[in-house]
């Protein structure tokens, strides 16, 4: 038999056995099984495109509120200046780039994707992104064309991700993982920051996104590069860079630094090293511009932090005015060191054991460790938080599902300003719907599945003492919290000589709520009893 | 909990999560029947009911029976306390956010009757194994063919009407006739009429009904009607039942003197035989063969362009037309059509009753009959026919068929309501995710047996997926977009109408077998 005659004889075979798969009884039922899943993913994706649609119909930050506006006029006039003006011009103050009125503060990948969006626009209609004239441009054509863009960055990047992660790294029935990706996709608090505030962090969170699921895979390199575009798109993602690092370098350490283990980490260094060229190609010509981008990247000008964040500080800030104490240079170190203190377990956790789950585990803690204690934290990066924690929707349905009401809540009286209370009250609402039907939180907070067991050792509790049920008293109190003071910042006028009376009591309640979510976290991380699902997966 | 004991579970979870997705939409795109509805809330609350029928302030004056009207005065109670000037007559196209916040949480709190409705339907289905899984389970998926009804959600809750609410009280009542609780059902069904009198086109099956199988107690053993077990006390109860719901919605104004000018606005029949936007029914049809006769004519210089009648049938603004080489259509014939085209199935029903069921298949006929022959059809009113038909097709195979094909092709026809570029992504998703879940569960409920759609069905529906790319996406970018403006409507509607003809023939074709069945014991 010829060469060709052997391959199409075994290509025959092939199809022949295929075709019999299908038409056999087994096969058929495989085959509608597959495509009931995937007709119930598409009707999720859709459920979660219809609802960020029905988000973005609402108000956005800073709408008709002259001189500033807000992050959608930032957006806008990023878009007017990536246009107009050079790329050796765009983080550079001159008179026609007012640095001051929302200059670029984001690396390059923002300002590329700014660019793009300003193309399109000015085939639309020039006037969006005319120099200077288009200042404070708004109209419900233009508003329609940004909330597009916002969607589509979101079903190019995000979404994908979400279902791909859903469907092959959690594990359980089709049915409970398409339960995860509902839920995954319907997180509140996500929807209503890009869609209804307007921001595109489903980008950068995507990219990261694509990242852990890359390595989830074992892909490593593309992980690598879809996060190193991840923190070229915005410079918050350095909060999960170390679990990254350490996970990479740990998993090199393990097969050997001098031989596989060498190669693979050579291969991620030069990877990481192309990517973030490539990104920073037109700055690269000439140092001082490099370091202006990075300069305008890193304000440490601006302050320990601004408004009410859920961290430390602002929280610390209501016994103690730490701004009036301290000097400005000592604030950064201080937070500095606080950062890397509380970041440092969980990372040296993940190097020496670097399996998965440690890396989603990581992810959170490292996350969670920036938002309390960083330098310039905004409400909006426990966005940051809640991607990684959205990961465990599967492994820790109750825990998750708590905390991303809780970070949803930590940015109400962000809502309130920019007038998106009915989004709001509808999601949380949907959520918590969702998160106790379909991930039946409150049937999986048994000890065990909330891996309380440690817990019992640390604090030498009396065995019979029911945990679970302390826990899912508390999970009660706080949504009714949640909900009461959502109702009553709502509904009441704060006395006259306490006006922040509202937003300081929401983010002190999310801020408890985080302290204690980073707490169980690190103790998670470090306790040797992984259940025995968990054993099976890390064989 | 007793709801959870018997696998009931799910339905509040599915009804709540409904009513929040609703609540989305707040500030979506809303029609004029917005403003009608504000209108009718501030002419009920300041006027009183003398001049409920006679004011015409706005253009918008009140059409609907007595019975909606006391709703709205209802709802007028309510709206005070949220804005007071929307109360107003005088206040034309006032809309608030506190108004537009109140009139769209009314449709979705009116909406409790029509899930409580839904409920109720549920329980009458017919399950032939107990599954454990939620898909299996015909209850569910006909709870979300309900609940999620892309044409009622697009209607009520973007578009805006209260269509729900009625409805409700629509499926209420024929799971009271599938309980065999007649009385109840004909209370609900008189009071619904009260409320909206398009439903006058289901009329006829329930009178048949209702006549023959309640009011006679039994058959001969040949199936035929037994003439001596007629029974006088029940027909007189039923009519006492019907009477008395006109009398108290009617009966004041007849006091008043006031029929005739009720009447007058309840049937307006200036109007001209197609709404602005062609119904798919077979009028439709009709005006295009016109058409196409007209072209084809001043082609081959049979007719003079001179001598036709000027008249663009699909402009919008002119309502009354005539057509060119083909008979005008007078109300008259269309009302001799319609009773033409319901007359078998309620004959059918008549002489071999077959149960609620059988009941329940003779109102679909009568609903999509007055819909493909009727006058000044609305393309809203083929809910009447989709929303019953869910119940059907969760049960037999047969309609399920019949279901996604008319399904699928009459909420397309609703596409044209939502016309503003903000909605379109909204209409395609949830009419996706409609079509997808109505697939997908009803090839599972009825599994095993080959496809539930023939291959030119199949064809037919990808047909609507070309016609859509190229009347939302193509046809606004092309040159034709300003000297054919309506060309899109109207290639919708003709290319859906085939598709409901086609429907209303194997609804009847599946009447008639399951009559010849009946007939070989």
């Amino acid at each position: 038999m010829t060469y060709t005659g052997n391959a199409n004889w075994f290509q025959n075979s092939l199809t022949e056995h295929f075709l019999a798969f299908v038409f056999s009884q087994k096969g058929y039922f495989f085959l509608t099984r597959v495509m009931q899943t995937w007709s119930l993913v598409s009707i999720c994706v859709l459920l979660g495109v219809v609802v960020r649609w029905g988000v973005s119909l609402n108000s956005y930050s800073g709408a008709q509120k002259p001189p500033m506006f807000g992050d959608y006029e930032a957006q806008r006039h990023w878009q007017e200046v990536t246009y107009n003006l050079p790329v050796q011009e765009w983080y550079f103050n001159n008179t026609d780039n007012d640095l001051n009125y929302w200059g670029l503060d984001y690396p390059p990948l923002t300002a590329y994707h700014s660019w793009i969006c300003a193309y399109i626009a000015k085939i639309i209609n020039p006037e969006w992104v005319e120099l200077h004239r288009s200042r404070g441009y708004e109209s419900p054509a233009h508003k329609l064309f940004m909330r597009t863009t916002v969607l589509v960055a979101d079903v190019l990047i995000y979404i994908p991700a979400v279902v791909l992660y859903c469907l092959y790294l959690a594990d359980g029935s089709s049915k409970k993982k398409v339960s995860t990706l509902f839920c995954f996709l319907l997180y509140p608090g996500l929807i209503l920051i890009d869609h209804g505030h307007f921001q595109y962090n489903g980008v950068s969170l995507g990219f990261a996104l694509w990242g852990v699921l890359a390595l989830g895979l074992g892909w490593d390199a593309l992980g690598s590069m879809a996060f190193s575009l991840a923190l070229n798109y915005k410079q918050m993602e350095l909060y999960h860079a170390l679990p990254f690092f350490c996970y990479l370098l740990g998993k090199c350490v393990k097969d050997g630094l001098m031989g596989r283990g060498l190669f693979l980490l050579v291969r991620i260094a030069a990877t990481v090293l192309a990517t973030f060229a490539l990104c920073w190609l037109p700055f690269l010509s000439d140092p001082s511009q490099a370091l202006q981008v990075v300069r305008r990247i890193f304000p440490v000008g601006r302050g320990l932090f601004e408004d009410k964040v859920a961290n430390t500080w602002c929280s610390l800030n209501t016994l103690i005015k730490i701004r009036s104490i301290l000097s400005g240079d000592f604030q950064l170190y201080l937070s500095f060191a606080l950062t890397i203190l509380a970041v440092l377990p969980s990372s040296i956790r993940l190097l020496t054991k670097p399996t998965f789950w440690n890396f989603k585990l990581a992810l959170v803690n490292s996350s969670l460790a920036f938002f309390l204690f960083s330098y310039q934290v905004h409400e909006k990066s426990i966005l940051l938080v809640a991607l990684p924690i959205c990961l465990l929707l599967n492994d820790l349905p109750f825990t998750s599902a708590w905390f991303l009401q809780a970070s949803t809540f930590s940015m109400l009286p962000l809502f309130l300003k920019d007038g998106l209370l009915v989004p709001y009250a509808v999601t949380s609402a949907a959520f918590l719907l969702l998160s106790i039907c379909l991930l039946s939180v409150l049937d999986h907070c048994s000890e065990e599945e909330m891996e309380l067991c440690t817990y019992k050792k640390l604090l030498f509790c009396h065995p019979k003492m029911d945990l679970a049920c302390i826990v899912r008293w508390k999970f009660y109190i706080s949504i009714a919290a949640m909900a009461g003071l959502s109702i009553l910042s709502v509904a009441l006028e704060p006395p006259r000589h306490l006006p922040d009376l509202f937003p300081v009591l929401v983010s002190t309640i999310a801020f408890l709520h985080f302290l204690g979510t980073f707490i169980h976290f690190n103790i998670l991380q470090f306790s040797k009893l992984p259940s025995r699902k968990r054993q099976k997966k890390n064989n | 909990m007793a709801v959870q004991s018997d696998g009931w579970s799910w339905f509040l979870p599915l009804a709540a999560g409904v009513s929040l997705f609703k609540c989305l939409f707040i500030n979506a795109y809303r029609s004029t029947d917005f403003e009608v509805h504000r209108n009718w809330l501030a002419i009920t609350h300041s006027l009183p009911v003398s001049s409920w029928y006679h004011e015409n302030t706005s253009e918008w004056t009140l059409d609907y029976p007595p019975l909606f009207a006391w709703f709205e005065f209802g709802l007028s109670k309510v709206a005070q306390h949220f804005d007071k000037n929307m109360l107003l007559v005088e206040n034309l196209n006032y809309a608030s956010p506190e108004t537009v916040m109140f009139q769209r949480l009314s449709v979705i709190f009116t909406d409790l009757v029509f899930i409580f409705a839904v409920r109720e339907c549920s329980r009458c289905v017919q399950v032939q194994k107990v599954s454990r899984d939620i898909l299996d389970q015909p209850s569910f998926v006909l709870s979300v063919l309900l609940l999620w009804n892309f044409g009622l959600f697009v209607v009520d809750h973007i578009h805006f009407q209260y269509n729900g609410f009625l409805f409700g009280f629509l499926l209420l009542s024929v799971a009271k006739h599938l309980q065999s609780e007649h009385l109840q059902g004909a209370l609900l069904f008189s009071i619904l009429l009260n409320l909206k009198h398009i439903y006058l086109y289901v009329a006829p099956a329930y009178g048949v009904y209702l006549l023959r199988d309640y009011c006679f107690t039994r058959d001969v053993k040949d199936g035929s009607i037994g003439w001596r077990s007629f029974s006088l006390l029940r027909l007189l109860v039923l009519g006492g039942i019907v009477v008395s719901v006109f009398t108290l919605s009617v009966g004041p104004f007849l006091v008043m003197g006031q029929l005739p000018q009720v009447l007058s606005r309840l049937f307006p029949f200036k109007r001209g035989l197609c709404h602005a936007y062609w119904a798919p029914n077979i009028w439709a049809l009709y005006n295009i063969l016109d058409k196409v006769l007209v072209v084809l004519g001043v082609r081959l210089k049979l007719l003079q362009e001179a001598e036709l009648p000027r008249a663009s049938m699909t402009g919008g603004l002119v309502q009354e037309f005539q057509h060119s080489v083909l008979p005008s259509i007078s109300p008259a014939t269309t009302l001799f059509c319609t009773l033409l085209s319901i007359l078998p199935a309620v004959v059918s029903i008549w002489r071999r009753p077959r149960g609620a069921r059988g009941f329940l298949r003779c109102l679909l006929l009568c609903a999509l009959g007055s819909f493909m022959f009727g006058w000044h059809v609305h393309e809203k009113a083929v809910l009447l026919v989709i929303l019953p038909l869910s119940i059907l097709a969760v049960e037999s195979r047969e309609d399920a068929g019949i279901f996604l094909l008319l399904s699928t092709t009459g909420h397309y026809s609703l596409f044209p309501l939502l016309h503003t570029p903000a909605e379109l992504l909204i209409k395609v998703c949830l009419m996706l995710m409609f079509t997808t879940f109505s697939f997908t569960a009803l090839r599972r409920l009825h599994r095993g047996k080959g496809s539930l759609l023939r291959p030119l069905e199949v064809f037919y529906l990808l047909g609507l997926v070309a016609v859509a790319i190229a009347c939302e996406v193509v046809f606004p970018l092309s040159p034709w977009k300003h000297r054919l403006p309506f060309l899109p409507l109207l290639v919708t509607s003709v290319y859906c109408s085939v598709g409901v003809c086609y429907s209303f023939l194997r609804l009847y074709l599946s009447l008639w077998r399951s009559d010849c069945k009946a007939k070989q014991p």
